[in-house]
């Protein structure tokens, strides 16, 4: 590699670090961004001069359907589509890196020295799981694949037997590279299909782990193509992504109180139940609330928290959230908004929603700044938020997310529940909250009744 | 082992390490924005497709270099493009985005 370019690489390197350093503000963040584009833009234009690439064609043809592809996501996907063009981009991320080691392979006829062997093979198994598991994951995000777990007797023995027959098929090709060519193609099938197994059984709840961990996957395909073609620049963006995904995968964890292991084996949740019924045979008895009462409780409020859940992006309920508040903020109501690690389905997807509703971040709190202010809260309003909400979290043993980090939203004055039928969440778990006696219900579609209850707002204003 | 493998570790080490001091600062807040970034940053992965598809060792090699120029170009532009529309929807209280006024007031 010319000095030039292993200088070009470092600038780039440097930038990309900076660019992640200036999402610690959101201030600081655009500027970052920036710089990571001017990395990106140096990084390129070094390669391009790179004295073992002959011909252009093929490549100009690719930046520009590449560019293509890009723009249009990117300047027409909705916000609450956020967590489907995250998995989708995933799976383009991991198909680049494994056919990059396909081609090198190919290129040299399956004579590479060992190290570079088990990097290329490790690359490739990596990059094609993250392909199908991405897809996967997509597909569960956008309901073409059912979001509820699909399991099967022994599944997780067979998936555990493929990881491992694949580093034996790994193990192999270093002992002896070049000598069974067709040993990689054996491990790309299994990245493959293994891609497709492993997301099987997660459910659509623990999509946030998921996510963040293919985040992980494709960093490291990405660092192990670094290690078989020699780039630092790889090794080194891989990494920062890999750590990156690793870390927000952790913290989603930790917000559900479980393990990673839990989460990948444990096929956690179902399609969401009908209402459990009560001893007695007969539906539990609940306080279901019209938009009437409903807008009249909240206008009765000094105090209102908002807790947004998934609910909230699926029926794109952002803007009409923010109308409500906006309302109640001109009568004099403080209101606030309480942001779980895992409501929705990826990371940070509920800031992203509030955000494009205009909703100034300074009054999204998490969950260890606020949950002390509930029971100074005269109201709470939870849109499309069920586990995270979860009473028995805290204190019911025998429940399948004990031990959850959740809101004390049982401790303010009254709470209103937007939700659209009385049946169990994703993980199928029963939530008492609905059955408090200081706990309204407000059933049907989140959007229609938020607008419902600012419209009665405004009516009432004559008055 | 050879040096240019430990030479790699000791990399990919320090850049691991880098990289959690430096995202354990991201707020829950830009952690959507942070995913989008960090897959624009890894779509780096188009240096090495651009020597793929620009080497003309094979007509195999070259198309599957052209597939994954595609791939990871929708990455770099892509993942840049909408970090940056997500990032300027984020607005501040105290510094009002002079985009969108009398929002406040509506």
């Amino acid at each position: 590699m010319s000095p030039l370019l292993s200088l070009a690489y470092l600038v780039a390197s440097i930038l990309f670090i900076l660019c992640l350093r200036g999402l610690s503000s959101p201030e600081a963040a655009r500027r970052g961004i920036l710089l990571g584009e001017i990395g990106m833009f140096v990084a390129v234009v070094a390669t391009l001069l790179h004295k073992d690439i002959i011909s252009y064609q093929w490549i100009i043809a690719g930046l520009i359907i590449g560019s293509g592809i890009g723009t249009a996501i990117s300047l027409r996907i909705p916000m609450t589509k956020m967590p489907e063009r995250i998995a989708f981009s995933h799976a383009f991320g991991g198909l680049a890196t494994a056919l990059v080691g396909v081609s090198e392979f190919i290129k040299t006829k399956g004579f590479v020295p060992r190290l570079e062997m088990g990097a290329l093979g490790f690359e490739v198994f990596l990059g094609f799981l993250t392909f199908t598991g991405s897809i996967m994951a997509f597909g569960k995000l956008q309901g073409f694949i059912t979001g509820a777990p699909v399991t099967y007797k022994g599944q997780n023995f067979v998936n555990i037997g493929l990881f491992f027959g694949t580093l034996v098929l790994l193990a192999v090709q270093v002992i002896s590279p070049g000598a069974h060519p067709e040993l990689l193609y054996a491990t790309c099938v299994i990245g493959l299909s293994l891609g497709v197994m492993a997301v099987l059984p997660i459910g659509g709840a623990d999509m946030p782990v998921v996510i963040s961990l293919l985040n992980s996957y494709a960093g490291l395909a990405a660092s192990a193509t670094g290690f078989a073609l020699h780039s630092n620049i790889l090794i080194i963006s891989g990494a920062l992504d890999g750590s990156s995904g690793l870390l927000l995968s952790l913290l989603m964890s930790k917000a559900m109180n479980r393990s990673f292991a839990n989460v990948l084996f444990g096929a956690f949740g179902t399609a969401g139940g009908t209402p459990a019924l009560a001893a007695g045979g007969a539906a539990r008895p609940y306080n279901e609330a019209s938009i009437d009462d409903a807008a009249a409780v909240l206008k009765a409020s000094q105090t209102v928290i908002v807790v947004p859940g998934y609910g909230m992006a699926v029926s794109q309920a952002q803007h009409a959230v923010r109308d409500l508040a906006a309302q109640l903020q001109k009568r004099g109501v403080d209101v606030k908004y309480a942001i779980h690690p895992v409501a929705g389905r990826m990371p940070g997807h509920m800031n992203v929603l509030l955000a494009e509703a205009n909703v100034p971040y300074d009054d999204l709190f998490d969950l260890d700044s606020i949950n002390d202010d509930f029971s100074r809260t005269d109201a709470v309003l939870i849109v499309g938020a069920n586990d995270v909400v979860n009473p028995a979290a805290k204190k019911d043993t025998s429940s399948p997310i004990y031990g959850m980090p959740v809101f004390n939203v049982e401790q303010s004055r009254s709470i209103l529940v937007l939700k659209r039928s009385m049946n169990t969440g994703f993980s199928g778990v029963e939530n008492e909250l609905f059955f408090l006696p200081n706990t309204m219900m407000v059933l049907g579609d989140a959007k229609k009744t938020l607008l419902a209850m600012s419209a009665a707002m405004k009516e009432g204003e004559g008055h | 082992m050879s040096e240019e493998l430990v030479f790699g570790l000791y990399i990919f080490a320090l850049a691991t390490f880098v990289g959690y001091q430096v995202i354990s600062r991201v707020p829950p807040l830009l952690h959507t924005p942070l995913m989008s970034g960090t897959n624009a940053i890894s779509g780096i992965s188009l240096v090495g497709s651009l020597v793929a598809a620009g080497s003309q060792h094979n007509q195999v090699s070259t198309i599957l270099g052209f597939i994954a120029v595609c791939a990871a170009t929708t990455n770099v532009v892509g993942g840049f493009m909408i970090t940056d529309r997500m990032l300027r929807m984020f607005k501040s209280k105290r510094a009002p985005d002079a985009k969108a006024p009398g929002k406040e007031a509506a």
